[in-house]
């Protein structure tokens, strides 16, 4: 049995639970995208019209793939969060929980295949 | 999970259709449009790095369909998005810490996201096609 008085377990946590988890990452995330798609933009700019093997040397440099490695996962991390809300604002019942469940698959999916593919072109395969 | 499909009889508060559009209003709908349309941009990035892991010949079809008019039309498009967005999220994160939150202020800082965006994005572009 806990000590702590009633308002001591809730307090900070909301209804969900989870207090303000969610809209904490989504800014930590915020941040990171910043500073990231700024690099991104920058280096696409340099990478205008690149061949394969020029495109593929980009890629598999160990600093650019780690960046990309994370930049993916940060996108898609911080998409899934933001798509979360439009879906809670929108859809409701049973439609809400379908929609969550779909963007969590298909995040998955599409920042597999990402990741996958810079692992792939990294290691030269 | 109760049902919140029911039909409403009980009078509704008005909606965006009866305002006069606001800076501030646009610059809060456009991030969340922005953030959309950003969502099917994560499927280009997908398909661009699917197609180089891929080969020659898948590469060179992303790079034609990117480099063609629409290709183009498209992709700039998506710059001015990610740049709206990254802008009005600046402003979300400046106005989390308490600031800017005075209605001449949020307003200045709304044209200042869509000043950015726009000059952004034809830097960007100035960059790819003249540089």
């Amino acid at each position: 049995m806990s000590l702590k008085t009633p308002l001591g377990h809730v307090r900070g946590l909301g209804s969900a639970k989870s207090g303000t988890h969610h809209w904490w990452l989504q800014r930590v995330t915020a941040i990171g995208m910043l500073l990231l798609m700024i690099w991104f933009v920058v280096s696409l700019i340099g990478l205008r019209g690149a061949s394969f093997e020029e495109a593929t040397a980009w890629i598999s440099q160990p600093l650019v793939s780690v960046i990309m490695l994370v930049l993916i996962g940060t996108a898609f991390y911080h998409m899934r969060l933001g798509i979360q809300v439009v879906i809670e604002d929108y859809l409701h019942g049973a439609l809400r929980i379908a929609g969550i469940v779909a963007l969590n698959f298909g995040t998955a999916l599409l920042s597999a295949a990402c990741l996958f593919s810079v692992l792939k072109i990294a290691f030269g395969a | 999970m109760s049902d919140v499909n029911r039909p409403v009889s009980r009078p509704l508060s008005p909606h965006l259709q009866v305002y006069a559009w606001t800076p501030t209003m646009v610059v809060s709908t456009l991030h969340r449009l922005t953030g959309l349309a950003l969502t099917s941009g994560t499927a280009l990035l997908t398909w661009g790095l699917i197609a180089l892991a891929s080969g020659p010949e898948s590469w060179s079809l992303f790079m034609s369909l990117a480099s063609s008019l629409i290709g183009m039309v498209i992709l700039i498009g998506f710059t001015w998005a990610l740049f709206q967005h990254m802008m009005s999220g600046v402003r979300h994160l400046v106005m989390d810490t308490g600031a800017a939150l005075k209605v001449d202020d949020s307003r200045k800082f709304a044209w200042f996201t869509f000043v950015g965006s726009f000059g952004l994005t034809a830097l960007v572009w100035a960059a790819v096609l003249l540089g």
